[in-house]
Formats: structure tokens, C-alpha cells, sequence
């Protein structure tokens, strides 16, 4: 039984966002959104987690713990970069102290644009990476080797407008 | 009196209740916050995943900490069931828990360590009350012994109440709730990352989920015995316990440990050793 | 003669022979080679007197012992003489003072006595007696032959002082002659002669290596073991006046209790002093000056428990009294408070210095409440802490040559650096506290004796409290041992091989005995609790089993970590993301290079030495007022 897409632990890591992102995830935690209901708990150590939800840009303090709190997550884990500062850069990308989004440093499994990101795209987000870690953990069992499937892109769709 | 089918129901059963128990209450306290919250079945999802997970370690004797803890606490649990005497099992528990303890000092990572030092002063703090409680049972029954214990022909309580009131009061330590989940918790709200736990992660962590589930409905049991002349009456002070400790932990914060060791102290004096001293004077012993 | 008269006579005499060469030896060889033969001796014929004798019951030898006696008179004197050269040397007044009063108490009895007090049975042999020979035998010998190792390692690193091992071994070899005197003795001024010789033996090895330190620790040890030895002097002037003389051990348990309340009185306070139970504490600590050896074969495994053993031989006549139970409450609550100034120590030899201190408080609790089931307890402590605690003793002497610390902190990842010396020293730790191993089946027994005791709750919640206090500070040590250092480097290979032998002895002994300490308290302890008190303590048949599990559990597991298994991905430690060497080396915020240090706590505000020992000083003081007071008074059998 796939007991992983039922309990999914997330690590939580801001890297330098503004913090408007992260308001936005912590506000799924929320009695509003609840995302306690799928099984989702925001564990503050990365040996616990599943799934690494970062915010923010990569800058030269952040990517050694961006790489380190990576590493540090057990297999299998997938990393859900919330807003488009995380995903590419965003409105920073060109700054001298930012190298880009998440991606530069570790690999990226889902992209959630925003800015800041609505907390019904984030939980889409997750559960978009719940499928992956999925994926994941069935190569991970068969030994094949891990490859990196294409990153799912929030937004392909048209978006619903969420009011 | 040694049963071992009571031993051995409560090795099969005790993870299955202690999960639905753990479920429970992640669902009562959501609905406490105003929330939905999992199903009643999460905590098996959450530990059918931990066993899913690669089973990386800080160094490779974690496995046999872990391990040890879990044989142990459900050694301790094993023989309380089974009728065993009192001050054993709560020995034997103190072993599982040291094992513990160990297992996370060895993993030489600040929170770890922190958490390792707090379960410590947890163990300080509440092994004077549990010791009180099963003395107390002996000094009305005359028996160390569960079996003899639960067979006694009157509530407990009532000649015990302080004695119960303490171990209600130590109970939030043992259940790692609020006001004293010091060394580590369930929830979000930890300034050491996850404290004992911190370095487990994979099977062991889930060793270690199911052995607390053991631990849980061990407790349970020990409560259940202030009340065994009616199951009914103890079935249902387990459940008006268990919610009292829900509410307690929802409506307040962590408290310093100094705080936790000098109150579970003065409790266990005064309201433990205080009991049984009264027991003697009225020379109902 | 009886064969027992013989293995008696010989484990008193031997040990003298021994220490007689130890006069003539030059080389190492010869001396290593005489310390092992006799330690083999030694420990070969206690064994032998275990196995001729066990299940014979009392016996007591009857013999003139006019010259013994003389002889011994003579040896007092001399003896005072040696104490009030050392004295005058010094200037301490105080111990001038104090051996002036105690030869002239010898000088009184000794003029005092007539025919008619002498003692019929000066030497006797009973099961009791049999336990502590084999502990001064076995443990005793595994503890010379350390010494050896310890010895030649120590005068190596300190090449500055004279080479003065010989004379560290007479007096090791003549106090191991004392105590097996002591232990035989049924003849009250013989153990008080055996006694003196302990505290002498005491004074010049506490004092051994002549720092400034050193011998001011060994006067304070000397003065209040003359203050008990003043006391025990006392009790035997007091018998010499009682009608048809009662200085035979076995004349003193017969008669009624009434008639011997003011030598059991002093007695008891002599036990105290000489088991360095509060106010008398502070020597005990000081002692820690000593070399290794000395603490563990002296303060820890038999001159302290000289003491508590002549408190378990008068339990009879302390069960029910107010002196019984004011001795109970000084042990109980020496229990209760050395083991919280313990949490506060981070020196390793003064943790153990409180810790025996406590249980040895535990053991003198048991003696004075008395009862069967209570003096089950105290010999069953006796038995395992006499092992774990000289075992704790010789591994932290071991350690300390290498990582040249006696600093618990210093220990931080021992199980790396000496991966078997950690591993004997967490068997040490766990035979100390936890379940199923002795000290802990000792401290269950106890909680039993106490709980069926009349008066008995106050003492079953000391000791609840202080076994949660205890707890702390072993299971810190321990966690402090097994950090897993990745980068730390294996310094074990220089141990010295007598040093091994003695500790996987006495490792092996600590788990073996608790195995077979149903047997042990079958065959020796149920006997003398039988004809001492007329009933017997145990634990019932199911928990033994149940133990036994436990005990195959714990040796069994740690086998795993030996199995071949696949390996698995290593994690660093989780340092909030930031990343860090495997030593623990990190930088911080401002960017400078941190070291990540971590320490145990040891709540010096709530269970500070000097607090806490202050408390433990005045409560007991009260006590021992007490229990004089009851003993003049003349009342006070409950």
C-alpha cells in the first residue's frame, strides 16, 4: 500500500523570501484550508520530511542550506518550489546577490508561480508532488536509478480564478 | 499470577488501539482548533510511510537504541497486561526510555542532545509519582502484582484519590503533551527542532512512533486499574482522562523544565505521599 | 584444627606474608609476578572457603587468645604511636587530640578487663562473613593486580617523586589482612583492632602521594574515622563493665536490647563515620586525591563497607528502636542528598565518591530499620555495588591515563576513542541503576523491606526521590560515553594487560551475579537471615524469571550492532540547516569558524555541593543527637 502520498511530512525553508509566500503556506496549515486533512504536517526536521517546500531566491549564504537541509531529507523526497521567486527569480533575478530560483542549487519536482503564491495553488502544488513522490518511491523499490521526471508546472492549465 | 494470553493480546492489540487512540486525537484536537482534520487512521499512514522511507542513520548503532527502546516498552507493557508486578514493569519502562535517551546522545547534533538532557529531567520529574502510585496500590492491596491489583474488590480511587490526581498530573509528561512536552512533541511548536527525536528518521522513527503507541496504551491500562472493580466506570474514566489531557494540552503552552520538575515533585509529595501517609493515620491499611 | 580455622587463619595471615616480601622486591617482574600469585592465592582460597563451607551454618573457634590479645594491645599502641608521629609532624592538633582520647579509652578497657569478659569465640564464620571475604578476596585481588598496571603507568608519567610501590602494596596487603580480620572477628575488641588498622592503612595511602592536597585530605580522614573509632572504644568500655562480658558479637545479639542501647549507640555512630555517611561525608571526597586503586579497593568496595557491616550485624538489636530508626533517617537522607550533589558534579571520581556515599546511606537505611526482608536488601546492595562501583573506579583510573581527565566532559565520545574500556564502563553505569541489573533488584528489595516496615512510607519516598535522582546523573555519564565522534581517534591500544584482566573480571562478574544472585541469596543470604531473624526475604519465582529475560535481552541486543548488515546512507547531524565538518566545526553567522561544544547540565543552583551537603549536615547531625539522646535516656523500644 502507498502509505507515502497519504502522509505526506513537509520541511518548510525560506530562503530569502519576502515572507509573503510563506504566510501563504503557513496559511494552509490554517483551520481555513486545513491541509492537517491529508495527512500533512509541518515538521521543522528535514529526517522527518517528504517533500521540501522552499520560498524565496538562492543567494550565497542560502545555497549550502539549501543543498545541506536537501541532502539531509531521506529518500524518497521531491522539493516544491512555492512562487515565482523560488521558481526562477523573480522580480530579483537580475540583482547581484541572487543566483536564481531553487533550481540552480538542488532539483526542483513542481513549480507553484504566484507572488504571492494562493494557498489553493500551493495545495495543488503539493498534491501534484504527492503523484511524483509516487513515482518516486516505486523506482526507488524497483532499484531503477533516480531520474528526474519534467517538472509539473502550475499553470499549464488555464488557472481557475480563485476569488 | 502470570497470564500469558494477556501478554500476548496486548502485543498484537496494543499498536492497533494506541494508533486509533493517536488518530483520535489528532481528530478531537482539530475539531478543538475549529478544524477538519486527518482521518482517524492517519497514524497508521504516517507510520506505513516512515517504514517506506530509506533508512539513512547519523551513525549505525541508532538501529539498535531504537530497537532496544521498542523491545523494551513493549516488554514493560507486555507484563503489566500479563498481571506482572508493578515495579518491574515501570523499571522496565525506565530501561526502554534510557534506551532512548542513549540512542539520541549518540547522535552528537545540538537538539538532539538538548532533547536527550530534557527526556532525562522528563524521566526525574515524573519516575517519583509512577513509583508513588504503584506503592500506593500495594499499601491498599497488599500486592505489587496487576493481577491481584485489578482483582480487588473496590474502586481504587476512592481510597487513592490524590494518588490518582498525581498520576493524572504526570500523565501530560509521559503522553508528551502541553504543558510538558519538553523534550519532544507532536506538534509544530519546538525551539529544538524535534528534541529526542530529532536525529531518527525512516524505520527507526517509526520503531519509535510505534513503541510510544505501546507506551500509551500501557498508561491507559495503569489508569484503567484505579478503576478495575467496574469496567465500565474504568472504560470510561479512560476516555474523560484522555479528553482532560487533550484539553489540557490544546489551552496551554510549554512550560520550562524547572517548572515541570519542581511541580511533578511537590505533586508527588503532597498529593502522592500525602495520600498514603492518610491511609495510614485512618488505619485503613 | 578445623580446615575452616586454617582458610580463615591463612586469608588473615597471608596477605602479611605478602606485604613482608614487598619489603625485599626490587624489579617489576618479581613484583608482578608475587602480587598476581598471591591475588590468586587469595582469591582461590576464599572461593574454597566458599565451597567447604556454605552450608555449615555458624561456627565459632574457641581458643585462648591471651597472646593474640597482648599482641594486639601492643599493635593499638604502636599504632597510636605512628598516628601521633604523623600528627606532630603536621601540627594537627585535632588528631593529637583525638588519639590521646582513644588510648586512653584502650588503655581503660584494657586495665579494666578481668577474666571473666574475655571472649570464648574470638573468631567465628558465617555466611555474612563468607559474602564479605569473597568480596575483599575476589575484588580485592582483581584490584592488586590493576594496581600493577595502574602503578607502573603512574610513577612513568610522575618520574619526578621517588618510586614508592613497594610500600604502596604492604599497606594495599596488610589493609586486605585487616579486613579479612574484621570480618572474622566475633570478639568486639578485635574488630575494633582491625578497625583502627583500616583507618591507619586509610590515612597513609590517602596520603600517598605526599602533595600538600593529599595529606590534608588524609587528616580530615583520619580524624573522623578516630572520632568513630573514639566511639566504638567507648562501647567496648561500656561492655567490659557489664556483667559476664559482653564483648563477643554473638553475646551482644542474645542479650536483650535493652541492656545494649549505648554500645549500639556508639557503634552505630563508628559504622557512620567509617561509611562516610553525613555530617562525616567530606572525607569520602576528599579521599578521591588517592590514587585509583585505593578509591576502588578502600573507598568504595570494603573499608566503607566495614562500616555498614558492622551496622547489618547489630540490625538486630537496632530493628524497632529509636536509635534504628534515627540511623535509618541519617542513611536515608545521606541517600537522598548526596545522590542530588551528585547531578552537580562533573569530575568523574567525585560522582562516584557521592555516589557511594548514597548508597552506602542506602545500605545503613536497611540496617537500621532491621528487618529480615531489610537486611536482604542491605547485602544484597553490598554484593552489587562492591562490584559495579570498583569496577567504575578502576575504568575511570584507566581513562584518566589516557585522556589524562577525570572530567566527565573530557568523556565525550569515549566509545570512539576507547571503544572496550566505554563498553566495560557502560556495564559499570548500567549494573549502577538500571533494570535488571543488581543495584536496581537492591533498591526493588528495599522499597519492599521499607514499605512492610512499621514507619516505613517516609523511607520508601527517600528513596523513590533519591532513585530519580540517581538516574540523571549515571544515565548523562552514560549518554556522554556513546557519542558517536566520527573523526575521533582510538587511544586504547596502550592499556596495560593487568589492567584488562582486572576489568573484564569484574565486568564479566557484574553481569555473571546478577544471573546467579537467586543462587547467591539461596545459598548464603536465606541462611543468615534464618538464624539471625527466624524468617526469610525473596522475590518470588516469576519475577526472577522475568529478570533473567530481561538480563539475556540485554546481552543478546547489543550483538546485533556486530552483525554484518547492509549499510546505510549517512546523515550529518541537523545544525538548522547550516552545514558542518564531521568534527562539528561550522560558521556561524558573522562568518567566523565555530566549534559546536556540547555539555550536560548539571544544575549547580539547585543541587550545588555546597547547598545541598550544608542541608544534609545539619538534618543528620540532628539525628545522630537523637539517637544518642534515646540510647542515655534508655528508652525509646518501640
Amino acid at each position: 500500500m502507498a502509505y507515502l502520498k497519504k502522509s505526506p511530512w513537509i520541511i518548510h525553508y525560506d530562503a530569502s523570501s519576502c515572507n509573503g509566500c510563506d504566510i501563504e503556506i503557513l496559511a494552509c496549515l490554517t483551520p481555513m484550508y486545513d491541509v492537517e486533512r491529508f495527512g500533512i504536517i509541518n515538521t521543522g526536521n528535514p529526517k522527518h520530511a517528504d517533500i521540501f517546500v522552499v520560498t524565496g531566491t538562492v543567494n550565497e549564504q542560502n545555497k549550502y542550506v539549501i543543498k545541506n537541509i536537501y541532502d539531509q531529507m531521506p529518500d524518497p523526497k521531491v522539493v516544491v518550489a512555492i512562487g515565482i521567486c523560488a521558481t526562477s527569480g523573480g522580480i530579483f533575478r537580475e540583482c547581484y546577490n541572487v543566483a536564481g530560483g531553487i533550481d540552480t542549487t538542488i532539483p526542483v519536482d513542481v513549480y507553484v508561480p504566484g507572488c504571492a503564491a494562493r494557498p489553493e495553488s500551493i495545495i495543488d502544488g503539493i498534491v501534484k508532488a504527492l503523484g511524483i513522490l509516487e513515482e518516486k518511491r516505486t523506482a526507488m523499490i524497483s532499484g531503477t536509478p533516480r531520474e528526474q521526471p519534467a517538472p509539473a508546472v502550475l499553470g499549464e492549465k488555464p488557472a481557475e480564478v480563485h476569488q | 499470577m502470570i497470564s500469558l494470553i494477556g501478554a500476548i493480546v496486548f502485543i498484537l492489540l496494543a499498536p492497533v488501539i494506541g494508533g486509533l487512540i493517536a488518530g483520535i486525537d489528532r481528530k478531537v484536537t482539530a475539531h478543538m482548533q475549529g478544524r477538519v482534520g486527518p482521518s482517524i487512521f492517519q497514524p497508521f499512514y504516517d507510520v506505513g510511510k516512515l517504514f517506506e522511507k530509506e533508512g539513512a542513520v547519523v551513525n549505525e548503532t541508532q538501529h539498535f537504541y531504537v530497537i532496544s527502546y521498542f523491545i523494551f516498552a513493549i516488554f514493560a507493557g507486555a507484563l503489566f497486561f500479563a498481571g506482572g508486578n508493578l515495579l518491574l514493569v515501570v523499571f522496565a519502562l525506565t530501561l526502554a526510555e534510557v534506551f532512548l535517551v542513549l540512542g539520541a546522545y549518540t547522535a552528537n547534533s545540538p537538539y538532539s542532545h538538548i532533547g536527550a538532557e530534557r527526556e532525562l529531567i522528563q524521566i526525574m520529574a515524573y519516575e517519583p509519582m509512577l513509583l508513588l502510585a504503584a506503592v500506593g496500590m500495594y499499601v491498599v492491596t497488599r500486592s505489587f502484582n496487576m493481577s491481584d491489583i485489578a482483582g480487588y474488590p473496590g474502586l481504587l480511587v476512592l481510597l487513592l484519590p490524590g494518588v490518582f490526581l498525581g498520576f493524572i498530573y504526570i500523565l501530560t509528561i509521559k503522553l508528551r503533551k502541553s504543558p510538558f512536552d519538553i523534550s519532544t512533541s507532536h506538534h509544530a511548536h519546538q525551539e529544538i527542532v524535534k528534541g529526542v527525536t530529532t536525529e531518527f528518521s525512516g524505520p527507526n522513527l517509526g520503531f519509535i512512533e510505534v513503541a510510544h503507541w505501546y507506551e500509551v496504551v500501557f498508561l491507559l491500562g495503569f489508569v484503567f486499574l484505579f478503576f478495575a472493580a467496574s469496567w465500565l466506570i474504568g472504560i470510561i474514566a479512560i476516555i474523560i482522562v484522555y479528553l482532560l489531557e487533550l484539553a489540557i494540552d490544546n489551552t496551554n503552552a510549554r512550560v520550562k523544565w524547572q517548572l515541570a520538575v519542581k511541580s511533578s515533585w511537590a505533586i508527588a509529595l503532597v498529593l502522592g505521599a500525602g495520600n498514603i501517609a492518610i491511609l495510614y493515620f485512618l488505619g485503613r491499611v | 584444627m578445623d580446615i575452616s580455622v586454617q582458610l580463615l587463619l591463612f586469608l588473615i595471615l597471608f596477605p602479611l606474608i605478602t606485604a613482608l616480601f614487598m619489603l625485599a622486591v626490587r624489579r617489576d617482574a618479581e613484583r608482578g609476578w608475587i602480587v598476581k600469585l598471591s591475588a590468586l592465592a587469595i582469591g582461590a582460597v576464599t572461593v574454597l572457603l566458599l565451597v567447604t563451607r556454605f552450608d555449615a551454618g555458624t561456627l565459632y573457634f574457641g581458643f585462648n587468645a591471651e597472646p593474640v590479645n597482648l599482641l594486639m594491645f601492643v599493635l593499638e599502641m604502636l599504632i597510636s604511636v605512628i598516628i601521633l608521629g604523623f600528627a606532630i609532624k603536621f601540627r594537627n592538633y585535632l588528631v593529637i587530640a583525638l588519639t590521646l582520647v582513644e588510648t586512653a579509652l584502650i588503655l581503660w578497657f584494657e586495665s579494666a578487663a578481668t577474666p571473666a569478659v574475655a571472649v570464648k569465640s574470638p573468631l567465628f564464620i558465617d555466611q555474612f562473613s563468607i559474602i564479605m571475604a569473597l568480596i575483599v578476596g575476589i575484588i580485592g585481588s582483581l584490584i592488586c593486580v590493576y594496581s600493577l598496571g595502574y602503578m607502573r603507568h603512574f610513577y612513568l608519567h610522575h618520574t619526578g617523586i621517588p618510586d614508592r610501590t613497594n610500600t604502596f602494596f604492604i599497606y594495599i596487603f596488610v589493609f586486605i589482612s585487616a579486613m579479612f580480620g574484621l570480618v572474622f572477628a566475633n570478639s568486639l575488641i578485635w574488630v575494633f583492632f582491625f578497625w583502627e588498622v583500616t583507618t591507619l592503612c586509610s590515612f597513609l595511602l590517602i596520603g600517598f602521594t605526599k602533595t600538600e592536597e593529599a595529606t590534608k585530605n588524609a587528616f580530615t580522614a583520619l580524624w573522623m574515622n578516630l572520632l568513630g573509632g573514639i566511639a566504638f572504644a567507648a562501647a567496648i568500655v561500656y561492655l567490659t563493665y557489664q556483667p559476664a562480658g559482653m564483648l563477643g558479637l554473638d553475646q551482644v545479639l542474645v542479650s536483650g536490647k535493652a541492656l545494649v542501647l549505648i554500645p549500639a549507640a556508639l557503634i552505630g555512630f563508628a559504622g557512620l563515620t567509617k561509611a562516610a555517611q553525613m555530617p562525616f561525608s567530606s572525607w569520602l571526597v576528599g579521599a578521591m586525591v588517592a590514587p585509583t586503586p585505593v578509591s576502588a579497593l578502600l573507598h568504595s568496595s570494603t573499608m566503607v563497607k566495614a562500616g555498614v557491616y558492622i551496622l547489618v550485624r547489630f540490625a538486630p538489636v537496632f530493628q524497632g528502636t529509636v536509635i534504628g530508626y534515627t540511623l535509618a533517617f541519617v542513611g536515608a537522607f545521606t541517600f537522598l542528598i548526596a545522590s542530588g550533589i551528585a547531578i552537580s558534579q562533573s569530575n568523574a571520581k567525585r560522582v562516584l565518591a557521592y555516589s557511594t556515599i548514597a548508597n552506602l546511606g542506602l545500605i545503613v537505611a536497611c540496617a537500621g530499620i532491621g528487618t529480615a526482608e531489610a537486611i536482604w536488601a542491605a547485602i544484597l546492595l553490598i554484593i552489587f555495588h562492591a562490584i559495579s562501583k570498583s569496577l567504575m573506579f578502576l575504568c575511570v583510573g584507566t581513562v584518566e591515563h589516557r585522556i589524562k581527565s577525570r572530567e566527565i566532559e573530557d568523556m565525550n565520545g569515549l566509545i570512539v576513542r576507547m571503544p572496550r574500556i566505554a563498553a566495560i564502563m557502560t556495564i559499570g553505569i548500567a549494573g549502577m541503576f538500571l533494570a535488571p541489573f543488581g543495584m536496581l533488584i537492591s533498591k526493588w528489595a528495599a522499597i519492599q523491606a521499607f514499605i512492610d516496615a512499621p514507619f516505613g512510607l517516609v523511607f520508601v519516598v527517600i528513596l523513590i526521590f533519591g532513585s530519580a535522582l540517581t538516574l540523571f546523573f549515571w544515565a548523562k555519564w552514560m549518554g556522554k560515553l556513546l557519542v558517536i565522534t566520527p573523526d575521533a581517534e582510538n587511544v586504547e591500544g596502550l592499556v596495560d594487560t593487568n589492567e584488562w584482566i582486572a576489568l573484564v573480571s569484574l565486568a564479566g562478574l557484574t553481569v555473571v551475579t546478577c544471573f546467579i544472585f537467586p543462587v547467591i541469596s539461596a545459598m548464603l543470604i536465606e541462611p543468615f537471615l534464618l538464624a539471625n531473624y527466624g524468617s526469610v526475604a525473596l522475590l518470588s519465582q516469576d519475577n526472577i524469571l522475568i529478570m533473567v529475560m530481561m538480563l539475556f535481552l540485554l546481552v543478546l541486543l547489543p550483538l546485533s550492532i556486530l552483525l554484518p548488515h547492509r549499510k546505510h546512507r549517512t546523515l550529518p547531524p541537523y545544525m538548522g540547516g547550516v552545514p558542518a565538518t564531521p568534527d562539528m566545526h561550522f560558521q556561524n553567522a558573522l562568518g567566523a569558524k565555530t566549534e559546536m561544544k556540547l555539555s550536560n547540565y548539571y544544575v549547580g543552583p539547585w543541587f550545588g555541593e555546597a547547598r545541598l551537603a550544608k542541608v544534609g549536615i545539619c538534618l543528620c547531625s540532628v539525628f545522630i543527637v537523637i539517637m544518642f539522646a534515646a540510647a542515655v535516656v534508655g528508652g525509646g523500644i518501640l
